[in-house]
């Protein structure tokens, strides 16, 4: 599995019918099982991106390939984690992480099963009958998480999801993740705007610039997990990505 | 004693009209209290040879739960349709934005003339009544689905009937359920204004309006009471099934 962005480019056309350019000339390769965080300043077109990458939004120009596949439209191959409120308040956490086997045509006994299997994955399982709104936000995206793994997918796009945490939780839930995903070995493609964020967790940083936005540095970080947050090479990938994103 | 406080006032009206009735002393304008309560607590005795309250109330309400669900039938898919698809929404927009204002009252009329007398016409009152709210709360309801929930379902490879029944009608169901609510309290006074159309021979409407000839106040008090009473209680019913179906409302997140 490989996913393969050339050429995007991706332009707005505003009320006023100026013509705002938000991606330009995107080439990117990830290669099976990699963590790719996507970094930028706000308004650099990062979401943007990983949403064209999930066939939610169309590129104006360029492709996004997955091995041979043109994707123009959601793959279930990738599945996505949108920031926050993306569960359904109306169904209960197991019927949430369910769903999308449920639309596959998955019998519920066999849903459940699968269902059960992420909710130990997350440590959610005595919450399975809870409804969203009874858990707090961690545990929800615990759940959004689930209910993307759930399908079994190749490549999983995450957008910000833990961007709405308070800083503990957040950094509970990149172990988990960085724990499920060296129990699952999925392709990760992560954005965030937060540095820590990113050096913690990803095999290459992916830094865009700020609109429109184009690939300013790829940055490979080969230290050896779990990173420690305080150390010195820590601190010097750190200092080396503000420096890209901070303005001139 | 903050709980006492909603008595108050239709405790007070009650003396208030018991006072007046005796100073005004003819039943035939303003009936006592005690003469309407005893319409009330006898239910099943005839009134007049126009049947009893009862009887008269339970044809209000078939007639009403008939036209109502041929109302929220139509409804329903349309307003699912006109919210969801825009081409549904551009084709189907004017016509429903000239009709809206006519009250369901102006249709009757038309009505008669179409259905003559009976059954057939009354229901299509009902059903203008019930038709614009409901409608108006489901376009609504399904425009109003967070766009993330949509495309979560989007991700997952859902069809787009699977969209409308997995994601869209339980996501709309709140607003729709308002819709109902607001829809039924209409259709009811349509009913009961279809009812006191000349050529009708039972139903609430018509049993105030026949008793209104015979001079009978206390039996057009008790039958404007039923009519209040059974709205009400529709209302409620529907109320309490919103809460319990739909507690997650306002709590999304």
């Amino acid at each position: 599995m490989q996913l393969k962005i050339e050429h995007l480019r991706k332009q707005f056309t505003t009320k006023a019918g100026e013509i705002i350019s938000s991606l330009s000339d995107i080439n990117l390769v990830i290669e099976d099982k990699e963590f790719v965080c996507l970094l930028g300043p706000s308004g650099c077109g990062k979401t943007t991106l990983l949403r064209i990458i999930a066939g939610l939004d169309l590129a104006t120009s360029g492709q996004v390939m997955l091995d041979d596949l043109d994707i123009i439209r959601p793959n279930p191959r990738m599945a996505m984690i949108f920031q926050e409120y993306s569960l359904y308040p109306w169904r209960n956490v197991r019927d949430n992480i369910a769903f999308g086997l449920e639309v596959k045509g998955m019998a519920r006994a066999e849903r459940y099963a699968v269902a059960e299997r992420f909710l130990d994955l997350v440590g959610l399982r005595e919450f399975e009958k809870s409804f969203p709104y009874e858990l707090s936000g961690g545990m929800r995206q615990r759940v959004a998480v689930a209910r993307a793994l759930s399908v079994d997918p190749a490549v999983l796009l995450m957008d910000e999801p833990f961007g709405a945490l308070d800083a503990q939780t957040r950094n509970m839930l990149q172990n988990e993740l960085l724990d499920i995903w060296e129990k699952t070995k999925k392709m990760i493609l992560f954005v965030t705007h937060s540095v820590d964020e990113a050096v913690f967790l990803a095999d290459r940083i992916v830094v865009l610039t700020s609109r429109p936005g184009r690939i300013c540095e790829i940055i490979p970080i080969d230290q050896p997990r779990p990173r420690d947050r305080t150390s010195v090479e820590f601190a010097k990938v750190r200092r080396h990505v503000l420096d890209l994103i901070s303005p001139k | 004693m903050k709980r006492y406080l909603k008595f108050v006032i239709p405790i007070l009206l009650i003396l208030v009209w018991q006072v007046l009735a005796v100073l005004v002393n003819n039943e035939f304008i303003l009936p006592s209290v005690d003469s309407v309560v005893a319409v009330l607590i006898h239910p099943t005795v005839n009134i007049l040879g126009s049947g009893s309250l009862l009887e008269n109330g339970m044809t209000s309400l078939v007639r009403v739960v008939l036209g109502f669900a041929i109302g929220v039938l139509v409804a329903v898919p349309l307003g699912i349709l006109m919210g969801h698809l825009e081409i549904a929404n551009d084709l189907f927009d004017s016509i429903i934005q000239i009709l809206r204002p006519i009250p369901p009252i102006a249709w009757i009329p038309l009505a008669l003339a179409w259905f003559k007398i009976g059954l057939a016409s009354i229901l299509f009152i009902i059903f203008i009544g019930a038709f614009f709210p409901v409608l108006l709360n489901t376009i609504d309801g399904v425009r109003r689905v967070s766009r993330t929930w949509i495309e979560t379902a989007y991700i997952f490879g859902t069809s787009e009937l699977q969209l409308i029944y997995k994601v869209i009608i339980p996501a709309a169901a709140p607003t729709i359920w308002t819709g109902l609510r607001v829809g039924f309290g209409i259709a009811w006074m349509s009913v009961v204004a279809a009812e006191m159309l000349p050529g009708t021979s039972s139903g609430l409407g018509y049993l105030i309006m026949y008793s209104y000839n015979y001079g009978q106040v206390q039996v057009i008090i008790a039958g404007m009471i039923v009519i209040g009473f059974i709205g009400l209680s529709i209302d409620f019913i529907l109320r309490e099934i919103e809460k319990r179906k739909f507690q997650w409302q306002g709590l999304e997140r």
